[in-house]
C-alpha cells in the first residue's frame, strides 16, 4: 500500500478553452496535514473538486486510494467519497436541519446504524467540536464561527480518511479562527486522516500544516514546509507569505495605460 | 461601407436567435434529463417515503388556504355571470350544471395549476437554487449522497400527489360557492341546482379527465419548479430569474397543454 493517499499527477484542468490548471503534480500522504496555497482564483478549490470527482480533468489524473478518479462510474465514485470528509467554505449546512440533525445527516444517509448509536456519535462529534450544547439549534441560529464547526463535526461524522477544507479561516473572528486551527490538527492526528486544506490564510495554515504547495499561473510554484517557505527567496512565495501589495503579483489587473485611458473618453463608459 | 455594416448587423441578429435557440434546445433536453433520473431514483427516496410526506405539507397542504378562497371566489363568479346569460333562455335550473362543468373540466385543474405554480412553484425553485447557491448541494455530492434521490424525487412526487387533490378541493368549493350565490341568494331551486348537476355530469368524461388532466399539470408544474431551480445560476440574480421563469413558463406550459388535452378528451 502507498504511503501517498492522494496523488495528483500532470493534472490539467480547464474550461472555455483557458486553462486553469497546467500539469500538476502533487503527493498527499497518510496522516500529514498538506496545504494548498495560493491566490485568489488560481484553482485551489477546483483542485478539491477534481479530488472529490465533481469534475473531471483535461489531462492527468487524480488518485484517490489508488483509484484513479475520473476513470470511476457514479458508484465507485460515491464509494470514494465514503472516505472523505469536506467542510465547505461557508459550512453548507442544511438549514432546514437542527445542529444535530445536520450532524446524524451522514450517518443516517449511508448507514444501518441504530438511531440510539447515532445520537450517541452525534454528540461525541459535537462535543469534539464544542458544541455540544448547541445541538438544538438551527443552522440561522449559529454564528460564522460556529457554523464552520458544527461543518466540521459533520464533515468527521463517519471518520473519514481524507478530509478536506475549503477556506476554512475564511471570514472568522481571531478567536474562531484559532478554535479552527488547532481543531483541524487535533481531530486529524486523533482520527489518523489526512487533511487537505485550500488557504490563502498564511499564518494559520503555517501553523498547522506539514507540507504546502504554492500554486501560481496554474502550476505548482513552490512547495516545502512552512519552515522552508517562510526563508524562500522565491519573488512570489516571498511577496505571498509576507502579505507585500506589488511584486511578482501586480497590483493592477492589466489594463490599458493609464494617461491615454483617461484622455480617451470612448474607451471606457 | 453602409452594406457591410447592414450585413454585420444582420449575422449578428442571426447569431443571437441561434444562441438562443441552441440553449432553448439544450435546456429542453437537460430538464428532460431531470425527468427520466428523478423517475429512476424514485425508488430510492420511496424507501423513505416520511420525506415525500413532509413535501407534500410544505406543497400541498400549504397551498390549501389560497386555493379554497379562490375557488370560492371564482364559484360565487361563475354563478353570477351564468345566471345572468342563462335566465335570458329561461333555463336558469341550469346553472348547478354550467358550474360543476366549468370547475370540474377546465377552471378546477387550471386555475389550481395556475396557483399551484405561484405559491409552491416559486417556494421550490427558490429552496433549490438557494440550497445550490449555498453549496447545500454540492456538500450532498460530497457525501456520497445522491442529490436527485433526497432533494429532488421527494418534492416531485409531493407535487404530482397534491395537484389532483387540490384541483378535486377546488371543484367542491367552488361548486359550494356557487351553490350559496344561486341558491340562497338569486333564488334558484334547490332540487333543481342539484338534480340537473347529477344528472349531467358524467364520472368517466367529466371527473376522471379533469382528474387527468390535473395529474399532468402536477407533473409539468413540479418538474418545471424542480429543474428551473436546479438549473438556477448560483447568484441572487439566477435564483431570482429562476423564480420568474417558474412562472412563466409553468403558466404557459398548463394552457398550452390544457388545450393538447382537452382536445384529445373531446375526440374520445
Amino acid at each position: 500500500m502507498t504511503n501517498n493517499i492522494v496523488q495528483i499527477d500532470n493534472l490539467s484542468f480547464g474550461y472555455k478553452g483557458r486553462l486553469l490548471h497546467k500539469g500538476i503534480n502533487m503527493v498527499f500522504p497518510r496522516g500529514k496535514v498538506v496545504a494548498i496555497m495560493g491566490g485568489s482564483g488560481s484553482g485551489k478549490t477546483t483542485l478539491l473538486r477534481l479530488i472529490g470527482g465533481q469534475i473531471k480533468p483535461t489531462k492527468g489524473e487524480v488518485r484517490v486510494g489508488g483509484e484513479i478518479v475520473h476513470k470511476q462510474d457514479r458508484d465507485g465514485i460515491f464509494k470514494l467519497r465514503r472516505q472523505m470528509g469536506m467542510l465547505f467554505q461557508h459550512g453548507a449546512l442544511f438549514t432546514d436541519l437542527s445542529v444535530f440533525d445536520n450532524v446524524a445527516f451522514p450517518m443516517r444517509e449511508l448507514t444501518d446504524l441504530p438511531a440510539s448509536m447515532i445520537r450517541d456519535l452525534v454528540l461525541m462529534k459535537l462535543n469534539a467540536v464544542g458544541l455540544r450544547g448547541a445541538h438544538a439549534l438551527m443552522p440561522t441560529e449559529l454564528s460564522g464561527g460556529m457554523a464552520r464547526r458544527v461543518a466540521l463535526a459533520r464533515a468527521i461524522a463517519l471518520d473519514p480518511a481524507i478530509i478536506m477544507y475549503d477556506e476554512p479561516f475564511a471570514g472568522l473572528d481571531p478567536i474562531s479562527m484559532g478554535v479552527v486551527c488547532e481543531l483541524i490538527r487535533s481531530l486529524n492526528d486523533a482520527l489518523g486522516a489526512t487533511s487537505i486544506i485550500v488557504s490563502h490564510d498564511v499564518k494559520e495554515t503555517f501553523l498547522i500544516a506539514d507540507y504546502v504547495y504554492f500554486v501560481a499561473d496554474g502550476v505548482v510554484a513552490a512547495e516545502g514546509t512552512p519552515d522552508d517557505l517562510m526563508q524562500s527567496t522565491l519573488p512570489f512565495v516571498h511577496q505571498f507569505v509576507h502579505g507585500e501589495k506589488d511584486g511578482p503579483v501586480p497590483f493592477h489587473y492589466p489594463a490599458a495605460n493609464y494617461q491615454t485611458e483617461l484622455l480617451n473618453q470612448a474607451s471606457v463608459r | 461601407m453602409i452594406k457591410s455594416n447592414l450585413l454585420i448587423g444582420i449575422t449578428r441578429i442571426l447569431t443571437g436567435i441561434g444562441h438562443r435557440m441552441i440553449e432553448r434546445i439544450w435546456r429542453l433536453g437537460a430538464g428532460a434529463r431531470l425527468f427520466f433520473l428523478t423517475i429512476i431514483y424514485s425508488g430510492e427516496s420511496f424507501k423513505r417515503f416520511h420525506l415525500t410526506l413532509r413535501e407534500i405539507y410544505f406543497t400541498g397542504v400549504m397551498s390549501l388556504l389560497i386555493v379554497i378562497v379562490s375557488a370560492f371566489f371564482v364559484g360565487m363568479v361563475l354563478a353570477l355571470q351564468g345566471y345572468n346569460t342563462l335566465q335570458k333562455y329561461g333555463s336558469s335550473e341550469a346553472i348547478g350544471v354550467l358550474v360543476a362543468l366549468s370547475l370540474v373540466r377546465e377552471l378546477g385543474p387550471v386555475v389550481t395549476a395556475l396557483l399551484f405554480a405561484g405559491r409552491a412553484g416559486t417556494a421550490i425553485t427558490a429552496e433549490i437554487g438557494l440550497m445550490k447557491t449555498t453549496e447545500q448541494l454540492s456538500a450532498m455530492e460530497m457525501m456520497a449522497v445522491n442529490p436527485i434521490a433526497r432533494v429532488i424525487a421527494p418534492r416531485f412526487w409531493a407535487g404530482v400527489i397534491s395537484m389532483p387533490i387540490l384541483a378535486a378541493l377546488f371543484s367542491m368549493v367552488g361548486i359550494l360557492g356557487g351553490y350559496l350565490v344561486a341558491v340562497p341568494l338569486i333564488g334558484v331551486d334547490d332540487g333543481a341546482f342539484w338534480s340537473q348537476m347529477q344528472a349531467n355530469v358524467d364520472f368517466r368524461l367529466d371527473i376522471v379527465n379533469g382528474v387527468i388532466k390535473s395529474l399532468v399539470f402536477g407533473v409539468a408544474c413540479t418538474m418545471i419548479a424542480l429543474f428551473e431551480g436546479y438549473d438556477a445560476p448560483p447568484t441572487a440574480e439566477g435564483v431570482s430569474r429562476a423564480t420568474t421563469r417558474t412562472v412563466v413558463i409553468s403558466s404557459l406550459t398548463v394552457l398550452a397543454l390544457d388545450f393538447v388535452l382537452t382536445s384529445f378528451m373531446i375526440v374520445i
